[in-house]
């Protein structure tokens, strides 16, 4: 199980990244922490692998007007240690430990898993959840997508051939930011069977701009807007009975649509008291 | 060395001076696997070594029309591109039969598909390359052209008139039936109060060794000898196959085997794919090296369970069980595997249902069907954790079904400990047993009447823990009646040499190896112990058929108790020997001399007389000071096989403790107690962790493992994400505890360890599980794997 | 400039590398084909098993999903380095002395994975050892005496240090 040969390049910039891109078959390497395992199985075969560690433009996190940057290379481990996003980003901070294990999240990055875009995967939910915006940047400069935008299919997202994802924005969370998080995995790190990413405003004992948004009950992540109203509203049944008509999650080979479905409500049950709690 | 662990042996037999017999002695082969100098065969590299990749069949049953190699060949790095038609000019094809499974049957294998692949992951041809990396790079240019066939994939309807045939000349797909009764079972059923009938259902379990099987084949054409490093459980026996199927002699072919990262029964097996590369070592005159990918084990490494058991018990409402009845189908893969067949897991089935109780009343069928799967064969267990799930599973359900409590249910129906020797319902027999000490120390072990006080008040709460059970036998120390008698060439017997070296240092060759149970330091604690030297001053020799007596190696719990005895025997014999010399240098009679701590004593007093050093100096450089006449014979060879017992059974007794969360299905184990009784503990903290690494394989059968199929045979979750093994946050800790009854067919007494864990786990959290969700009216749950789903939808929530 | 071999410079355990690799060698085989590093373990080449854990610039991760070629100046330690310089000693003793190994296979990754929760300090709880293995699979002991071993380090590390 050795990847099938391809050439290796190492990006000086984000605009050397770019112009490589404009190869034939050309990738583009991050964490690698999906890619190196589908190269391995000779899942994908690339002609050329683009490096992007290294471009220094990629990383680190920022907070300025009422939003904070994430550059796409941060890694898990740098975002579970940063105070900046336990602060400002928290429901990215209650995701971080479900993903994979030590190792994985010390190489990991966050760009990496947005734009691998695993429909079972915490982060493309925490951002879409969190009304996240991306910035991609390609040979015609840098453009700005949402979230709502980003996921278009399994594995496949709204970055050309020749972009590449540069950062993350999320608004800043207040002191009325409410959020929840919590999935079910058959075992500690794995993929997700069913998860869900929420986030909202207190708004007197309601809740306003309310968003879920479920992760591996689609081909994307996937917003349960029917139940975000009721919940809205406080009302909890109404909301996990409304997923019937919001989440239609097909089987995989851990569970059938049906028990996606039930565990959906459950996680619903669960989040929605995160949600009405004060932030610590 | 330090002894973590101290508690040496009562037994007089046993109570040398300087034993090291009940002693935790640390393992002396640690330290260079936990330093990364261990030598794995995936580590081996040998001059002008070439690595091969296969080409293998994308699906379960296909005619192969054409192959095309030549672009392949072309590539860069290709040595060779070989077909199963070429190779099968170097190397005969088998079939994995044997001769005391009355009907088995089974077509010939080759090493490589000739014509016709019968599963998806079938090696249709063999690329050798200088790498790894390049032999891959080519098996993508090699062309095959097939024509697909329809795949037999349930077992259900394997044997239907209407179902294909998959190999025409066998006549149907039926590898083997078995038909027992015993006693009166009908009588039985009749007689019974209540009959609790169900369809237990065991998933396709592969045994995921972390080192993948490894092979390295070195034909030497000036030797004319095959040297052949391999991670294999037992050298001899595939230095037999090898020499068979290669047309050579058995003493042109040595196995080696060094370190083995992990076997469990999947390394003791003949592997087409393996078979192949002596094959084409012998083929290409050069080393061959084939390292397994983590994706071609799941579809080659055997496969085993998968069984569908009917089930019925009856039982008066006095709680004695008045009959048993099974009805046993697995679907194998195309081929019996060869030599210890695929038809053993199924027959353990039979043989060892109600294998605790006293009811004789046992009816039982079980049949083997060929399917176009991977193949399936012996692994860890082989039968128990079946054949313990369905009788403990009906024990329970009968004993909710009467309102009995199970461990009293239990109580009425195991064998007394006096009542030895026994036989269970198949006819098995058991020399001596301890069912009821067991469970009794395990009831006060596990508090259990504490659990049951904090079971009910938590269920006030709405938290759902359930207890569950599994009283089990373990088959171990099998005589030749496991395969000898069938024909097949595994021996039962294993022999150990012992040597004095001239620094009064001792060498031990043994049959028997090690993948880390720890045959090596309990042999070197039987030679230490009877010869009477400090551990230090032995060292074994395993895993080289160049280098040891003749054995079977290490797989049925057979090292320690087997193994063991030989090399305790050998090292005694040593002493006859040296103390003979010893008694011709200082004038002594022998009788009254002893070797203890290393230095020849005065039996009596204790007092030293003369160091092995000395006596090894002498004899071996200065033999013209020695009386003539007197020959020192520094080496002594002993060999065991059990001879009074088919198999020395264990037994013992499991709980878990777990709670269901009845909202999401997840199940949380607790807690988990085993008690078993392996005869003499030669080293308790060894014992110990075959017990939990035992336990945990068998927790991953209930609550993960599983090769899922779909209809056209393909393996759907062939790779370490989605086929789940346990991993440590979901395991619980395991607190071990045992009783002691020796066998007697061997001075040792020790019987083996290494199945028991997976045994009993599995059966155990059913019951648990179903102990749990019963005041909620939850369906009995049945089919393992038991996952969220499954669990829900009993509780009528999906 | 792109290329199908890539010229490296790393340190290894301390000492200076100077390779030409094949861009698609993963960490993992280069250390042990090139290098002959054979204590870090190839298990199942896709990320899961951690037995070819290695420590790169300091952390842990995993040398499958690594590149050689991306460890050009990168700073590589294995589990034959780790343990020469001794700063695993007593987590070895106490894994030989609870025989939290049996065929040792997983043992070198499971090694460097406990020593990066060790290196934190303080007395972490079984549920974190058990978390911080939670990427290393062991099929042979049941994981119980790793996080015997694990734990009982941890004790004597924060002993030590009163």
């Amino acid at each position: 199980m050795k990847p099938a040969p391809f050439a290796y390049a190492k990006a000086r910039s984000l605009d050397h990244a770019i112009e490589l891109l404009g190869r034939d078959e050309a990738r583009l390497l991050a964490g690698g922490q999906s890619l190196m395992a589908t190269l391995n199985m000779r899942l994908s075969a690339p002609k050329l692998l683009i490096d992007l560690n290294g471009v220094a433009a990629l990383g680190g996190i920022a907070v300025k007007d009422g939003t904070i940057e994430i550059g796409a290379l941060t890694r898990h481990i740098e975002a579970e240690r940063s105070a900046d996003i336990a602060k400002h980003a928290p429901l990215i901070a209650l995701a971080m430990p479900h993903i994979g294990h030590p190792a994985i999240r010390n190489r990991g990055t966050l760009g990496g898993s947005l734009a691998f875009a695993d429909p079972a995967a915490e982060l493309p939910a925490c951002l879409l959840a969190l009304n996240g915006e991306l910035e991609i940047a390609g040979p015609k400069g840098k453009r700005t997508v949402k979230a709502e935008d980003f996921f278009k299919g399994l594995f496949e997202t709204a970055l050309g051939p020749q972009d590449v994802l540069t950062a993350i924005r999320v608004p800043a969370a207040t002191k009325d930011t409410r959020v929840g998080f919590a999935e079910f995995a058959r075992r500690h790190g794995d993929y997700a069977m069913v998860g869900l990413a929420a986030a909202a405003r207190a708004d007197g004992k309601g809740l306003a701009g309310l968003r879920l948004a479920y992760f591996g009950v689609g081909a994307t992540p996937v917003r349960a807007k029917k139940a975000e109203a009721a919940l809205a509203n406080g009302h909890v049944d109404d909301a996990v009975t409304a997923l019937a008509s919001d989440l239609d999650p097909s089987a995989d080979v851990q569970a059938d649509g049906a028990t996606k479905r039930h565990l959906a409500g459950v996680l619903l049950r669960r989040v929605a008291k995160q949600l009405m709690e004060p932030r610590a | 060395m330090k002894i973590t662990e101290d508690s040496p042996s009562a037994l007089t037999a046993l109570d040398r001076p300087n034993s090291y017999i009940g002693r935790s002695v640390p393992r002396p082969n640690m330290a260079r696997l936990m330093q990364g100098r261990a030598q794995f065969v995936s580590d081996v590299t040998l001059p002008r070594m070439a690595h091969a990749a296969f080409v293998r069949s994308p699906h379960a049953h296909a005619k192969i029309k054409s192959i095309d190699s030549s672009a392949a060949k072309q590539a860069p790095g290709v040595v060779a591109v070989v077909t199963g038609a070429e190779l099968s000019k170097v190397i005969t094809p088998w079939v994995g039969v044997l001769t005391h499974l009355k009907g088995l049957k089974s077509a010939p294998q080759h090493a490589i598909a000739v014509d016709r692949a019968c599963w998806a992951g079938e090696a249709v041809c063999a690329v050798v390359a200088r790498s790894r990396a390049e032999a891959e790079d080519a098996c993508e240019l090699v062309q095959i052209e097939y024509e697909e066939l329809i795949a037999v994939t349930d077992a259900e309807t394997a044997l239907d008139a209407k179902t294909l045939v998959i190999h025409p000349e066998l006549g149907d797909n039926l590898t083997f039936e078995r038909v027992h009764t015993a006693g009166n079972p009908e009588q039985g059923f009749k007689a019974a109060d209540a009959v609790v009938e169900t369809t237990f259902v065991f998933g396709r379990h592969t045994g995921v060794t972390n080192e993948p099987r490894a092979i390295v084949a070195d034909w030497n054409a000036g030797d004319q000898r095959m040297t052949v490093y391999q991670g294999t459980q037992a050298p001899h026996m595939m230095q037999n196959l090898f020499a068979k199927h290669l047309g050579l002699q058995e003493h042109q072919v040595r196995v080696l085997t060094k370190d083995v990262g992990g076997s469990f029964g999947i390394k003791v097996h003949t592997y087409a794919d393996e078979m192949a590369i002596v094959a084409l070592s012998k083929l290409l005159k050069r080393p061959v090296k084939f390292v397994a990918d983590r994706i071609e084990s799941f579809v080659t490494d055997i496969h085993a369970r998968d069984h569908r058991v009917k089930a019925r018990i009856g039982v008066k409402n006095d709680g004695t069980i008045t009959a048993w009845e099974i009805d046993d189908l697995t679907g194998i893969g195309p081929y019996s595997v060869y030599p210890r067949t695929s038809g053993i897991e199924a027959n353990q089935v039979v043989n060892l249902t109600g294998g605790p109780y006293t009811c004789p009343n046992y009816k039982a069928r079980a049949r083997v069907v060929f399917l176009n799967k991977n193949v399936m064969c012996q692994y860890r267990a082989v039968g128990h954790p079946i054949a313990t799930a369905v009788t403990e599973g009906l024990v329970e359900l009968a004993a909710a079904k009467i309102g009995m409590d199970p461990l009293e249910l239990r109580r009425r129906n195991l064998i007394a400990d006096d009542a030895h020797p026994s036989q269970g319902p198949s006819g098995i027999k058991f020399e001596a047993l301890s069912h009821h000490a067991a469970l009794a120390h395990l009831d006060s072990m596990m508090n259990y009447a504490g659990l049951r006080a904090e079971q009910a008040a938590l269920r006030q709460k709405g938290i759902y823990r359930g207890i569950g059970f599994a009283s089990f036998v373990e088959v171990t120390n099998p005589s030749a009646a496991f395969y000898g008698v069938g024909g097949a060439k595994i021996s039962a017997q294993d022999g150990a040499t012992v040597r004095l070296d001239a620094t009064g240092a001792v060498f031990c060759h043994i049959g028997v190896t090690e993948q880390g149970q720890g045959a090596e330091a309990v042999t070197a604690q039987c030679v230490a112990s009877a010869f009477g030297v400090p551990i230090e001053r032995v060292r074994v020799i395993m895993g080289d058929t160049d280098n040891t007596p003749y054995g079977g190696g290490t797989w049925a719990s057979r090292a320690a108790g087997i193994g063991g005895e030989a090399a305790w025997q050998a090292g005694k014999a040593l002493r006859q020997n040296v103390v003979a010399i010893a008694g011709s240098i200082l004038q002594a009679k022998p009788d009254t001399l002893d070797i203890r701590n290393g230095v020849v004593v005065d039996r009596d007093t204790g007092k030293e007389r003369i160091g092995l050093d000395e006596v090894a100096r002498i004899a071996y450089f200065r033999p013209d000071t020695l009386p003539t006449g007197v020959q020192a014979e520094l080496v002594a060879t002993r060999h065991y096989v059990p001879r009074a017992w088919a198999f020395s059974f264990t037994n013992g007794i499991q709980a878990s403790y777990l709670e269901v969360d009845t909202d999401s299905g997840f199940v949380k184990l607790l807690n988990h107690w085993c008690v078993e009784d392996c005869g003499t503990v030669i080293n308790p903290q060894l014992v110990d962790e075959q017990i939990r690494g035992g336990v945990v394989q068998g927790l991953g059968a209930a609550l993960f493992e599983q090769c899922v199929y779909d209809d056209r045979g393909q393996l759907l979750n062939g790779n370490m994400a989605d086929y789940l093994v346990p991993m440590a946050m979901e395991m619980p800790d395991i607190e071990c505890a045992h009783v002691v009854t020796p066998t007697a067919d061997s001075e040792l007494g020790a019987k083996g360890a290494g199945e028991a864990g997976t045994a009993g786990a599995p059966g155990c959290v059913m019951n648990a599980i179903n102990d749990a969700l019963r005041p909620l009216g939850a369906a009995a749950l049945t089919d393992m794997p038991f996952t969220p789903g499954k669990i829900l939808r009993a509780l009528g929530k999906v | 400039m792109s290329e199908h071999r890539c010229d490296i410079k790393l340190t290894v355990n301390g000492e200076t590398i100077s390779e030409t690799v094949e861009a698609r060698t993963t960490l993992v085989d280069f250390l042990r084909e090139a290098l002959s590093l054979t204590g870090s373990h190839v298990g199942c080449e896709h990320g899961v098993c951690g037995a070819c854990t290695v420590r790169v610039d300091g952390v842990i991760v995993r040398g499958c999903l690594m590149l050689a070629a991306q460890c050009d100046g990168a700073k590589v330690e294995t589990i034959e380095g780790v343990s020469d310089a001794g700063e695993i000693a007593d987590l070895q003793a106490a894994f030989e002395r609870r025989n939290a190994l049996q065929c040792g296979f997983c043992t070198p990754g499971m090694l460097l994975t406990a020593q990066e929760l060790l290196r934190g300090g303080g007395v972490p709880s079984r549920d974190k050892i058990r978390e911080q293995i939670s990427g290393n699979y062991c099929r042979c002991t049941g994981y119980q005496a790793i996080v015997d071993a694990i734990e009982a380090v941890a004790q004597e590390r924060a002993e030590a240090k009163r």
